[in-house]
């Protein structure tokens, strides 16, 4: 079992291990939705949401597999999982709050391809977290992308009126741009102690 | 662009193979599964272990999604390919630390990170569920080559700048400063930036002496 403080499992997912900024999870979101502040925040809070759920799911599920000795189906049913939870919580959503699901819109189906949350599931499982680290953990994690893609979003809709060369527009520019924020979230790695 | 129309049938499969290389390459073009891309190109080794690995799933579940095409209902399709994607790299997985224990300890839980990689889901999607076996696979063959290539040529910039060798072997001698930030991901980010750029100014360059002709 690993004995790692609650406080120090949170900030290490959500600053010193940012999934976005270091271990380099849920890039293409990272990309592709954060042209505007508002679609980002909301795309961080329904990542958060599904992170949730489908960290305890995975944490019932390996503790399941470990019983019956099937380690191996360990990826083909964390994969299913993530799947049915995004569904499950999109159901569940759409009945008790309209307003959320209108503004999550498209959002959600495409969390299910996000390699933040199966990342999350593999890395609670080998990290041996027991339950109540596991959903800190995914907090954190959950926490980390938004924090990621918001302040990514603030810059681009700062460069949208900066005058940018030719062949660095697109894509090109957004990745230099994470790479200073990568550089700059590393002033974190002291934190913990 | 439209060339494999008007061409024989043997200049069409090179053509499929040829257009995962270069004119649709996943990495530099379609901008696809860049998870893997940066977080795993810090070596050279990883990157063609990563890249080797990723093309086996690719042209392995492009022969699966092929061979079923006609079989899969459309309103599951989507889980289908997953699952036949999700036992390949499980495959993978297993294999990989069975050759070497020390890449797979590097690699981490990026092998299984796999399932997740954009490029071959794509793939499955927009090419294997509607062509026959044989084109498939020459089409996940392409675009496994051009993902490979691509992560090799990151992981060269990376080790070569941030270690000053490649594959282990030193390049610039005993006396090379490495640039510490290339191994680090902040360097992930500027190289594979700095790729994107050397390709738009390919690209450009291209279009600037067609219109000359043109003109």
């Amino acid at each position: 079992m690993n004995s790692e403080s609650i406080t120090f499992v949170f900030i290490n997912a959500a600053l010193i291990n940012n999934f976005v900024l270091s271990a380099f999870l849920g890039i293409c979101p990272f990309i592709g939705v954060s042209k505007k502040l508002e679609t980002a925040s909301r795309m961080g809070m329904a990542v958060l949401f599904v992170m949730l759920v489908s960290s305890v799911c995975a944490f019932a599920v390996h503790k399941l597999l470990v019983i019956i000795d099937a380690q191996y189906l360990q990826l083909i049913s964390y994969i299913v999982i993530i799947a049915s939870a995004v569904q499950l919580v999109e159901m569940f959503i759409r009945k008790f709050s309209p307003v959320l699901f209108r503004a999550l819109g498209i959002f959600l189906p495409l969390i299910t391809t996000n390699c933040a949350i199966l990342g999350l599931a593999l890395f609670q499982t080998s990290k041996d977290y027991n339950f109540v680290q596991a959903l800190v953990y995914a907090l954190g994690a959950g926490a980390g992308f938004t924090i990621a893609i918001v302040l990514m979003a603030g810059l681009r809709e700062e460069l949208e009126l900066s005058d940018v060369p030719g062949l660095v527009k697109g894509t090109g520019i957004v990745l230099m741009l994470a790479g200073l924020l990568s550089l700059t979230f590393m002033g974190f790695a002291g934190l913990g102690g | 662009m439209d060339n494999i129309s008007i061409s024989s049938p043997e200049q069409a499969n090179l053509d499929t193979v040829l257009k995962g290389l270069w004119k649709e390459n996943p990495v530099f073009v379609q901008v696809l599964g860049m998870c893997p891309v940066l977080a795993v190109t810090n070596t050279v080794m990883n990157s063609l272990v990563m890249g080797l690995a990723t093309m086996f799933v690719l042209v392995s579940s492009s022969i699966f999604v092929s061979a079923f095409r006609k079989v899969i209902p459309r309103q599951v399709r989507i889980a289908t390919y997953i699952l036949i994607i999700a036992t390949f790299v499980t495959v993978a997985d297993y294999v990989i630390p069975a050759i070497s224990l020390e890449v797979h300890r590097s690699l981490g839980a990026f092998v299984a990170l796999i399932v997740v990689n954009c490029v071959i889901l794509g793939r499955a999607e927009a090419f294997s569920s509607k062509n026959p076996i044989g084109k498939s696979i020459l089409d996940a063959l392409g675009m496994g080559a051009g993902f490979t290539i691509a992560i090799v040529l990151l992981g060269i910039v990376r080790e070569l700048l941030g270690n000053g060798t490649i594959l282990d072997f030193p390049v610039f001698g005993p006396d090379y400063e490495p640039w510490v930030v290339m191994v680090l991901p902040g360097g992930a980010f500027f190289a594979l930036g700095a790729w994107l750029l050397v390709f738009a100014w390919f690209k450009e360059r291209g279009s600037q002496k067609q219109n000359e002709v043109a003109a």
